[in-house]
């Protein structure tokens, strides 16, 4: 049965890479991205020397990092699941002998894989050439990064699904993806560290699932965030997969029940 | 031109009657799209907590800025809408339906997908606009409201001439091509002031994706900046030269479709 599953993962990085041509423009706009924040927040610090426990330097990798883990964890389970209600096909796959929460993610993992080989790594390569990143050279960091990386990538995977199985409910979810793309990019830290929000806004990402996905793998790669330290994330990681598990599986089991095609 | 502005009646009121039927779900769009102006509003706000000024810019100036890109953003979103057009018209070939029609094939691509609710951001961008000009003093002239149509009519060219250009791209690739959504991050570039970054940055957004002339420059206009008078006005040419560029492109690009087989 195992198998069955690896070969999803199999099939989507084989997938992925016969498309692969669209990833190399993705590079690109990414190295952009990460310099076009880069100026900016040149620009805020202009002479300060920290910001929100971040030197300028510091801030510049925690922005290429963050973006490039992007480029691994980001992923469309959330439109696909929604594209599978809305023409029915998921009926199909409902009476399949998997798991269908489980197959969208291991579909997830292979793109996230194909994502890393082929986007992250050479983008990553691409952002040290043109911007003053600095990496950290203790290889416990690194290895420590890979696992908070893949939680990421877990944690960014359930919230998509099940933004998508929502569409159970809403019928039409676009503006619930939307919505949610919008608050993942901005809560988890992406475009702005969330030690940088005002007090009373970060106690209350502090409470939210989204920094687990960005805001604090890349503090702690980056180094320099007080207080945060490597098994902290790994516990609070940990604990909101734990937690996001249960809205996943609740609405896998009552989206079951309430299944209606519409047509197709 | 009477022919198309009645069938843009009809598609209208065509999308009033299916928007009914899922009426929660109208909702939850507007409000989704006002969320993400919001969360650009908050990236403002908390730069400007740790800073007096970006690159001699107020907090006032900037917002205003932002105030200005959302109008020209709403009408370009209402009207000129292809997020889906690569699924829905390549993959699925329903392109040829489009093509056996004697209305041009954009023009019914953009009535098909109209969203009148994207408008909503644009008032709203109108209220941002009056609220920190009025904190700025800026003074209210005789040219403004026109001055202001015209520059959003040449911001929305400017965004159709590119995104018509990019959506063009998938008559020539077979796959969905990942540009477009990977281009959503860029445009929002163009409305901080562009001098805050490198030369390569500045000529990319000024010339090649034009993204700081659906923000920065017009805006500069009524913030009576000088140093953007002179591409302020340069507007709605960069609009006409854009948008013929996509034009010409989706023209070319219509000729390689070849329809789905199924």
């Amino acid at each position: 049965m195992l198998e069955a599953y690896f070969d999803f993962i199999r099939i989507r990085f084989l997938t992925m890479l016969a498309y692969r041509l669209n990833y190399y423009t993705g590079i690109l706009i990414y190295s952009l991205n990460i310099g076009v924040n880069y100026f900016t927040w040149k620009a805020i610090y202009g002479q300060g020397e920290s910001l929100g426990g971040f030197t300028a330097a510091q801030m510049t990798t925690y922005v290429a990092v963050s973006w490039m883990a992007r480029a691994f964890y980001f992923n469309n389970l959330d439109r696909e699941i929604s594209t599978d209600i809305r023409d029915g096909s998921i009926a199909i796959q409902f009476i399949r002998p998997y798991n269908y929460v489980f197959a969208k993610m291991m579909q997830g993992l292979g793109e996230g894989m194909f994502r890393f080989l082929l986007f992250m790594i050479p983008g990553m390569a691409l952002a040290m050439l043109l911007f003053p990143v600095q990496l950290p050279h203790d290889p416990a960091a690194w290895a420590g990064f890979l696992v908070m990386l893949f939680f990421s990538f877990l944690i960014n995977s359930q919230i998509n699904i099940i933004t998508g199985l929502l569409a159970f409910f809403v019928e039409n979810n676009e503006g619930l993806m939307r919505m949610k793309r919008v608050v993942v990019d901005l809560f988890s830290g992406l475009i702005i560290p969330i030690s940088l929000f005002p007090g009373w806004m970060s106690s209350i990402l502090k409470l939210l699932p989204f920094q687990a996905i960005t805001y604090l793998p890349g503090s702690v790669f980056t180094g320099r965030v007080q207080g945060v330290g490597i098994w902290n994330v790994f516990g609070i990681q940990i604990i909101w997969f734990a937690i996001l598990l249960i809205p996943l599986f609740w609405l896998y089991r009552a989206a079951r029940q309430r299944l209606f095609v519409q047509g197709g | 031109m009477i022919y198309h502005l009645g069938l843009l009646s009809e598609y209208l009121k065509n999308y009033m009657k299916t928007r009914l039927t899922y009426r929660a779900d109208f909702w939850v769009e507007v409000l989704s799209d006002l969320l993400f102006q919001v969360t650009n509003l908050i990236f403002i706000f908390v730069i400007f907590m740790h800073t007096n000024s970006l690159a001699g810019w107020s907090q006032n100036e900037v917002v205003f800025v932002y105030g200005f890109f959302m109008v020209p953003w709403g009408v370009f979103a209402c009207f000129v809408n292809m997020w889906n057009f690569s699924e829905r018209y390549i993959v699925k070939g329903e392109m040829d339906r489009i093509l056996t029609r004697p209305a041009h094939n954009l023009f019914q691509i953009f009535l098909e997908n109209v969203d009148p609710p994207a408008l909503i951001g644009s008032l709203i961008g109108l209220l941002i606009m009056a609220v920190s000009g009025l904190n700025l003093g800026l003074p209210f002239e005789w040219w403004t409201v026109p001055a202001l149509i015209l520059l959003t009519i040449s911001a929305t060219a400017i965004y159709m001439g590119i995104y018509t250009t990019l959506t063009a791209l998938s008559f020539y690739s077979d796959a969905p091509t990942g540009i477009i959504p990977l281009m959503y991050n860029i445009q929002s570039y163009g409305r901080y002031p562009v001098t805050i970054y490198n030369r390569a940055i500045q000529v990319l957004l000024t010339w090649i994706l034009p993204f700081a002339f659906v923000g920065v420059y017009p805006a500069g206009l009524f913030l009576q900046r000088e140093e953007m008078t002179r591409m302020a006005l340069l507007t709605p040419v960069m609009g006409a030269i854009f948008v013929s560029i996509g034009l010409f492109v989706w023209n070319r690009g219509v000729r390689k479709y070849k329809g789905a087989g199924s």
